[in-house]
């Protein structure tokens, strides 16, 4: 059954990772683009985590940790750079 | 005393001077020669020995393999080579005290003098060819340093680098003539290639061999055609030229034709090229020496001539021309260094040398007189001085030479060439010391204080003693060095004044007689001498140096104009041709491996991959775009390496992903936003076709591996079954990187070190000057908006630090078994810090950042290195990981592995590289963003209100007062605050001074 439930998760997200990257190659301004792009990593962590369940390994469980947990610097700073230009003030 | 500690004496005393100069100029001296003392006392005691015909020895093995032993020995020929260095070196130690002036840095000085002594020293006591080289290069840029002493001096600094480019070029064709040598007698310890005469001389490669050792030796003694150096290179100091250009290391040369007098003389190549050379030098340069007014040019180009004299004997090949090699080596260095110092007491005391000014002297300062004189009557070879012994010794095996079968051609050569040199003897002496006293010198001069004239006074000396009694003086020392020259054996004849009437009497008459009647017609000639047309050395030596510039600035230029795209496409063409090459001639066997199957997510991950890529090649004059797509590419490589079981590398690709992009914004910052279509729609679509070409090479080239089993068994083999039992660790990648390749990784963490500090440098230098104007003037090309530090960040910032940093702890603690290590746990931390300074700005983080990221660097590559060096200790090479496992009550049992401690290097390492060079990076914006301040408060520009620049940080931000002064992070907090301080206090004072302008 988790069977079933994995390939429906991992298609779902598949789907998903399509259509960011249609927003990041095709949307009205940058700050949209870099939106998708955060959304691509949250997708991604998904991605490693159903993997793992997939695997039934733990192993992979830290690479999720640390895209959650960094993940959202690369975000903050092209949202610094848009706004400010420089992202260390 | 060890010949080693003899040799290696001088270079451990030589800070000593440089550090007591501040208590002045006589302990500076003292200490030198206390040095110098020390090192001759411990050569002394050696003598006896020596004398008997022993030889000294230490032998240390620094590079067997390599055939680069630190072997030491003292024979006759270094015994008598090494006491003329020290010893003279001793005297010049005193006479430079009184010839330097107050204003000269004396203490640097003495420790160039100690260098270069040094290297003397262990050139003629080495007992490894490869040793001797080392000193060889040494000697070479020791009186580089030497020679351009007077930095102010054009001269001096010109003369010092053709110094070093001729001997310099010299030192690498003797390098390349000493391998042959070595090669050929299978060894490189010189007692041993010594034993190998037939061997050497029956090989084919002996003449190359030959012609390359002689072209470090004729480059380093001065002879023709490289004579031209020595001369320019008498701008320096009156004691270095003394002590470099007559006793010691001119005579470097001479002593490596010494050295290997016993396998390479004897053959007609040795003596056509080598005697040949030296009678040349000894007659061109004595003639030239007849029309030199500069008093140390006369002596320059004397010292040439005699340079050339003994080469010259060391060409012969006989037992009889070494003797008086030998002895004129001794003789020559007694009297021209005392000639050179007098001559620098003259230009000391009257303020000039130049012999058609200073006249008269004798009256005016007898005692320099007395000196000069003895050495000069030497050097013109007059009987009842030391000059005259080796000079008849040398006309007499000139009379017994003959040069293709022509009996008269070098006894009259040789008698020219001691005419010549008794004319500007006599020239020497005459025109300063005799005739009316001149009167218009700079200062009226007077014989120098006791100090300085001591050391050329012992010389002269030394010149009468050896003059009068030959066998007593000098005869065990000749006696010992010709036996070591000639291979032992030997046994000299007694030294003595007159051997009857012998032919070379007759020469030395007529050298003596012709010279006076020279003089006597002196001005006619250098009348003649003048007016005709002369090869300039200096001119043509510049003209080749020029060319050989132009020469390699075309060839650097057209390979490296700063054009990346040329670069990228070079090494493109050049990799897809040789990769063209190697498909067309090698072979390739049919494929073994099936292709894995494809599922859904393995294709959305292509298709993510190759749009992203794809899209950056398109959109790429968009950077944030071409940023962002990056950040996909990056993205899909982490899940990538997860979906092939690559933890390590997935959580290593994920933290660099986000320092990269932390960077690449960073520099984007002051980059335009779109890059302009520069290239031709030619060079675009040529471009376009040699990257798809490659493109499907590489994809091809990968095809062809993953479809075919490896030629070879992989290495991954033995590194999964011994992690764990050599090193203790689980997690193989981990365990490759801190323990089977832990010197690799040990050498990347300090060049990443070096680059951080690089990029730290670079932006340093570019806050300075005009870059640093340009910055203040600059203006950001897009409008700003939000909130410098939105309270919203700040929060969630500080909330994730010891969080960030926790993980941070257990990715580096769990490495070693599990996905993780130094490396990605420093990026983590890095990434952590880096939020701050995003969030707080820079200001408000680096006044809470205790330690500088210099000393994390440091502190890196220093724990790095002494757990590797640990090792050692247990007897283990460098590296080598130790581990055990522990109990404590109350815990499981636990592993601890040195490789941690290594790891903890690496990890700060990583930690400080990245922080030095983002916030390298970011002080660039910094220093902007103080233009950008004064900018919104008036309309001048920062550049042209210099408080603006300490008063415009001062102004910004939210913090109390204290924390606004703008920390200089490299200096301590409170050396800038004071800093910034006086600068205000210095503007204000500015401010009043000006208040009537507005």
């Amino acid at each position: 059954m988790i069977t079933y439930a994995l390939i429906f998760a991992i298609a779902c997200y598949s789907a998903a990772l399509i259509f960011n990257l249609y927003r990041v190659i095709k949307s009205p301004g940058v700050t949209d683009r870099v939106l998708a792009l955060d959304t691509m990593a949250v997708n991604a962590i998904a991605m490693i985590v159903l993997f793992g369940i997939w695997e039934g390994t733990a192993l992979f469980f830290e690479a999720s940790v640390l895209y959650a947990m960094t993940g959202f610097v690369a975000t903050v700073a092209f949202a610094k750079f848009i706004l400010r230009g420089d992202i260390i003030e | 005393m060890s010949p080693a500690l003899i040799a290696a004496l001088p270079f451990l005393g030589a800070a000593l001077p440089s550090i007591l100069i501040r208590t002045g100029r006589n302990n500076a001296a003292a200490v030198s020669a206390l040095i110098t003392g020390l090192a001759l006392l411990g050569l002394l005691l050696n003598l006896p020995t020596v004398l008997a015909g022993g030889v000294v020895e230490t032998r240390i093995d620094w590079l067997p393999w390599l055939g680069l032993n630190v072997n030491f020995w003292i024979d006759g020929l270094g015994m008598l080579f090494a006491t003329l260095i020290l010893g003279i070196g001793l005297l010049i130690i005193l006479y430079a005290r009184y010839y330097l002036s107050n204003r000269d840095p004396v203490g640097q000085f003495y420790t160039y003098l100690l260098l270069f002594q040094g290297a003397m020293v262990g050139i003629v006591l080495s007992d490894n060819i490869l040793l001797l080289l080392i000193f060889w290069e040494l000697t070479s840029l020791s009186s580089f340093l030497l020679i351009g002493y007077w930095k102010h001096l054009p001269e001096g600094r010109q003369g010092a680098r053709m110094a070093l480019t001729v001997t310099g070029m010299g030192g690498l064709s003797m390098i390349a003539g000493m391998l042959i040598l070595g090669h050929i007698a299978g060894s490189y310890d010189i007692s041993e290639i010594l034993k190998h005469k037939d061997a050497i001389q029956a090989s084919p490669l002996y003449l190359p061999a030959l012609l390359l050792i002689l072209g470090g030796a004729f480059t380093k003694s001065a002879q023709f055609p490289f004579h031209f150096w020595l001369p320019h290179a008498m701008s320096a100091p009156t004691p270095v030229s003394a002590y470099l250009h007559s006793a010691t290391m001119v005579k470097a040369g001479l002593f490596l034709m010494a050295r290997m007098w016993p396998v390479l003389s004897g053959t007609p190549e040795w003596f056509y090229i080598v005697a040949s050379v030296g009678l040349i030098t000894m007659l061109l340069a004595a003639l030239i020496a007849i029309f030199k007014h500069d008093m140390k040019a006369l002596l320059a180009f004397s010292t040439v001539s005699h340079l050339g004299l003994i080469t010259f004997m060391l060409g012969l090949g006989t037992e009889a021309g070494a003797l008086a090699a030998v002895f004129h080596i001794i003789n020559h260095a007694t009297f021209k260094a005392a000639l050179f110092m007098s001559a620098g007491i003259v230009d000391h005391e009257a303020g000039t040398r130049d012999l058609t000014r200073v006249s008269g002297l004798r009256k005016l300062m007898p005692i320099t007189f007395a000196i000069a004189t003895i050495a000069a009557l030497s050097m013109a070879g007059i009987p009842l001085f030391n000059g005259f012994l080796s000079k008849e010794m040398m006309l007499e095996a000139a009379f017994h030479t003959s040069w293709l079968h022509n009996e008269w051609l070098v006894p009259a050569l040789a008698t020219l060439a001691a005419l010549f040199s008794a004319t500007y003897a006599f020239r020497f002496i005459s025109h300063a010391f005799f005739g009316p006293v001149s009167t218009d010198l700079p200062k009226t001069p007077h014989d120098p204080k006791f100090g300085m004239w001591l050391s050329p006074a012992f010389l002269a000396v030394l010149v009468v003693a050896i003059g009068l009694f030959p066998m007593v003086i000098a005869g065990p020392y000749v006696q010992m060095a010709t036996n070591a020259v000639v291979g032992g054996g030997y046994h000299m004849h007694e030294l003595k004044i007159w051997h009857g009437v012998t032919p070379a009497l007759f020469m030395s008459i007529i050298a003596v007689v012709g010279g006076l009647a020279f003089l006597a017609a002196h001005a006619p000639f250098q009348k003649i001498w003048d007016a005709m047309p002369r090869p300039e050395a200096k001119v043509m030596f510049d003209w080749v140096i020029a060319r050989a510039q132009a020469l390699s600035d075309w060839v650097t230029q057209g390979l490296h104009n700063g054009s990346m795209a040329r670069y990228l496409m070079l090494f493109t063409v050049a990799s897809v041709g040789a990769g063209l090459y190697a498909f067309s001639t090698g072979m390739i066997g049919a494929p073994t491996r099936e292709l894995t199957p494809v599922n859904g997510a393995a294709i959305v991950a292509w298709i993510l991959v190759l749009s992203a890529t794809l899209c950056i090649v398109a959109f790429h004059h968009n950077r944030i775009l071409a940023l962002v797509m990056i950040g996909i590419v990056g993205l899909t490589v982490s899940i990538s390496f997860i979906y092939l079981s690559a933890p390590d590398l997935a959580l290593t690709q994920i933290s660099v992903e986000v320092v990269t992009t932390v960077l690449m914004l960073l520099a984007l910052n002051f980059l335009p936003k779109v890059t302009q279509i520069e290239s031709s729609r030619f060079k675009i679509s040529f471009d376009v076709a040699l990257s798809v070409f490659a493109g499907a090479a590489v994809t091809g080239l990968i095809y062809a591996l993953l479809t075919r089993d490896f030629a070879f068994p992989t290495m991954s083999g033995y590194m999964l079954d011994n992690s764990y039992n050599l090193a203790g660790g689980d997690n193989v990648v981990n365990v490759i990187l801190v323990d089977f390749r832990g010197y690799d990784t040990y050498g990347e963490v300090t060049v990443l070190g070096i680059a951080a500090l690089v990029i730290f440098a670079l932006t340093e230098a570019l806050l300075q000057g005009a870059s640093s104007r340009k910055l203040i003037a600059w203006r950001p090309d897009v409008a700003r908006g939000g909130d410098k530090h939105p309270l919203m960040l700040l929060v969630v910032t500080r909330v994730m630090m010891p969080i960030a940093l926790v993980v941070g702890l257990y990715i580096f603690l769990r490495g070693h078994n599990q996905p993780g290590g130094g490396f990605i746990a420093g990026l983590v931390v890095a990434i952590a810090l880096v939020t701050q300074y995003m969030a707080s700005g820079f200001a408000w983080t680096q006044a809470r950042q205790k330690v500088y990221y210099h000393v994390l660097i440091a502190a890196g590559v220093l724990v790095a290195g002494i757990t590797g060096a640990g090792a050692l200790f247990n007897d283990m090479p460098f590296l080598t990981s130790d581990f055990g496992y522990v109990k404590l009550p109350g815990l499981d049992k636990f592993e601890l592995a040195t490789a941690a401690g290594f790891d903890l290097g690496v990890f700060l390492g990583v930690v400080g590289s990245v922080m030095l060079a983002l916030g390298g990076l970011s002080r660039l914006a910094r220093r902007a963003a103080m233009g950008e301040q004064e900018g919104e408060n008036g309309p001048h520009i920062a550049a042209e209100k210099p408080e603006a620049r300490v008063l415009a940080p001062l102004a910004a931000g939210p913090y109390p007062p204290e924390a606004k002064v703008p920390r200089r992070w490299w200096k301590t907090a409170r050396a800038a605050k004071e800093a910034t301080q006086a600068e205000i206090a210095a503007i204000h004072e500015n401010k009043k001074n000006h208040g009537g302008d507005h």
